[in-house]
């Protein structure tokens, strides 16, 4: 019993779920946490200011450093610039600057004093991802205050054995210098759910404890420990029996979710043996993987918006190809469904166009604005016929509402076809080329359009909203936001019938396909294809599995009848409830 | 649109699901540090300078809060339009 003595059990947040055994690496933050307060001579406070300016600039430069050096990691960068942003803002650095002089304080403890205060306001807060905001704050503070003292930062991206991370907070940039491949699990004294850590966690689907408080003060590097990202169980120094017994729960674990995932990746055949391909929506190639874990068929909407988001200039060809090239090589022989820019004024670039709109989603935006921007579009398009040599390659034409824009579309697509052969490029031409129909203009002219496409992908979001005149964000009318409203389904019907009778393929990639009660509806109205999030794909595929594609033909009969979006629900409620008990009345 | 003379305050939700976190003000404060006059985000009784990220979120606006958008300066009307739009807009999140 004596050296079981040693092992402690800590108890934290689980933020992400899974089992892992291995070596503790410690990344510590020494010489921070204390701050010496002297006192600054009246004729020295300048300088004093000016040591301060000079510490977040160095701080500045380093982050840029760090966004330059990590083009992967789209999020972090995100992260990282409001990061930068931070550094100069008037609450923290104007603040800092103001309590030097007027208290004649050295720059580290009036930052202290600064930071302090705002965290003190921060902690009254009740919502749990507001209040994890101040980390971001207390990490910015942090990176000044390496620059005032000038301690020297751990260096992550030195870790060269399978690791598990120990560390008070893990910051983004820090995250983004580590070679993750190396990490087995993640555990911090601060941060929740929500945090940083917790998200890198998930997505790389390997577990974290956090919050656990003092965890740092209790481990040392090399130790070994046990962290149970189910349960928020960390073990310091296990004993022999709660070594078995982890190594035991973590095999039974692995089983677990291979059963769930094996399950998830067979394909979605309804009791009458029609086979429905089940997509996932993704806007960043990271999330590629999560999509393959969760048993996509395929990437029935990649959105592109992200890369033209918070930069002065348009991207370039080749760096928009490298990031398809990335996902369609990954995907392959799945499909993949690159939906061209569909950015509107506000989220342009310079916000060049965004005060001058008065109602955004009538204006300027996706093929419209495509179409303004030819050198734009035809960069995007020539990326993606690049990456279409690579792998199963599709192009979805977002807000179609005339004939004439997707003659033009194609127009120009040829254009970047011709100019590619032209320049000795590996390309391919030969891929489907899909509208989203999500006006309703688009599905009265349906069956004109069809003759210039592949297939239709139907975005319900935006079509609900033109079709009933509804503006989601405001509340005063959200409530009329109705999928099931037998306008829409009408709509649906139509498109589906239209798309039938010319032999195109029908998709649907709204909101609408990733919930579960409309499934008997989409199957009857006959998709040949539903793109959802990711993590509803095993649901949805459990939902067709368990449903019969004859009976929801005869069912649609039925709905077709309805006149309200109530009874329609009262339908679905009363035919299929059973199945979707679950659903119907938790959600 | 209105004929008459804008007024030089909004009423906004923030409709995200987040809410008014660093990034979301992060965009506020980039579009109000560019305004002639100072432009202010009230909520109930407490008032933050739009130009300070921090300032922002130590307002604790969560999705469903009602916060008013203030400008001092007529000049400012586009600002004030622009930054209701990225509201409204949940930040194209």
């Amino acid at each position: 019993m004596e050296t079981e003595a040693q092992e402690i059990i800590i108890k934290g947040i689980n933020a992400s779920p899974g089992i892992c055994i291995g070596k503790a690496y410690l990344v510590d933050r020494q010489g921070v946490e204390v701050v010496p307060k002297y006192r600054i001579q009246d004729k020295e406070l300048s300088n004093e200011v000016k040591r301060f300016k000079a510490a977040v600039k160095n701080a500045k430069d380093e982050l840029r450093k760090i966004v330059e050096k990590s083009p992967e990691e789209l999020q972090h960068a995100h992260i990282l610039e409001t990061h930068m942003a931070l550094l100069k803002d008037k609450m923290l650095y104007g603040r800092t600057i103001e309590t030097v002089k007027q208290e004649s304080v050295n720059a580290e403890w009036a930052l202290k004093k600064v930071v302090s205060n705002l965290i003190e306001v921060f902690q009254t807060m009740t919502d749990p991802y507001l209040k994890e905001r101040s980390a971001d704050v207390v990490q910015v503070a942090d990176s000044i205050m390496h620059n005032l003292v000038g301690t020297k930062k751990v260096n992550i991206a030195a870790i060269d054995k399978r690791v598990i991370l120990v560390a008070q907070d893990l910051t983004p940039a820090e995250t983004s210098q580590i070679n993750l491949e190396r990490v087995m699990g993640f555990i911090t004294d601060r941060g929740g759910k929500a945090s940083h850590t917790g998200i890198i966690a998930r997505s790389l689907e390997i577990p974290a404890v956090v919050g656990l408080k003092n965890a740092t003060a209790s481990i040392r590097s090399d130790d070994l420990i046990i962290v149970d990202g189910n349960s928020g169980t960390v073990i310091i120094r296990p004993a022999e029996d709660n070594l078995v017994r982890y190594e035991e729960r973590k095999i039974d674990y692995e089983e677990y979710k291979a059963v769930i995932t094996s399950e998830s990746k067979a394909p979605a055949e309804s009791a009458d043996g029609v086979r429905l391909a089940v997509m996932g929506n993704i806007e960043l190639p990271e999330e590629v993987f999560a999509l393959l874990n969760y048993g996509g068929d395929g990437i029935g909407l990649y959105r592109t918006e992200f890369q033209y988001f918070n930069r002065a200039d348009f991207p370039d060809e080749d760096e928009l190809f490298n990031k398809y090239k990335d996902v369609v090589e990954v995907m392959h022989p799945k499909p993949v469904t690159i939906r061209t820019l569909d950015i509107n004024g506000d989220k342009a670039l310079n916000n060049q166009f965004s005060a001058e709109e008065a109602n955004p989603a009538l204006g300027l935006r996706a093929i419209r604005y495509c179409l303004k921007k030819p050198q734009v579009f035809k960069d995007q398009l020539r990326a993606i016929l690049r990456a279409a040599a690579f792998g199963n390659t599709r192009i979805l034409f977002p807000m179609i509402s005339t004939y004439f824009e997707i003659c033009e579309a194609t127009r120009i697509l040829d254009e970047a076809a011709e100019s590619l052969e032209k320049d000795g490029l590996p390309y391919n031409r030969d891929i489907e080329i899909g509208a989203m129909i999500e006006v309703p203009s688009a599905v009265i002219m349906a069956d004109v359009i069809a003759e210039n496409v592949d297939f239709f992908s139907i975005g319900t979001n935006d079509l609900i909203q033109y079709a009933l005149a509804i503006d989601r964000g405001n509340e005063q009318v959200a409530h009329l936001f109705q999928p099931l409203d037998p306008a829409i389904i009408r709509m649906l019907k139509h498109v589906a019938d239209v798309a039938r009778e010319k032999d195109i393929k029908i998709f649907m990639c709204g909101e609408m396909a990733g919930t579960p009660h409309h499934i008997p509806l989409l199957l009857g109205i006959g998709m040949d294809e539903l793109s959802m999030n990711p993590q509803t794909i095993p649901d949805i595929k459990r939902v067709i599995r368990s449903l019969n594609v004859a009976d929801t033909r005869s069912f649609m009969k039925e709905v077709l009848k309805q006149t309200t979006a109530k009874s329609t629900f009262e339908l679905i409620k009363d035919t299929y409830g059973d199945i979707l008990a679950e659903q119907l009345y938790s959600g | 649109m209105s004929r008459s003379q804008p007024a030089l305050s909004r009423e906004v939700t923030i409709v995200n699901e987040l809410g008014l976190h660093a990034r979301s003000a992060a965009k506020i404060a980039r579009l109000a540090n560019r305004s002639k006059a100072s432009v202010w985000i009230q909520k109930g009784d407490q008032k933050a300078d739009a130009s300070s990220i921090v300032d922002i979120l130590t307002l604790a606006c969560e999705k469903g809060t009602k916060i008013t958008i203030r400008i001092e300066n007529k000049a400012d009307f586009n600002i004030l339009a622009a930054i209701t739009e990225l509201v409204e807009g949940g930040f194209g999140e």
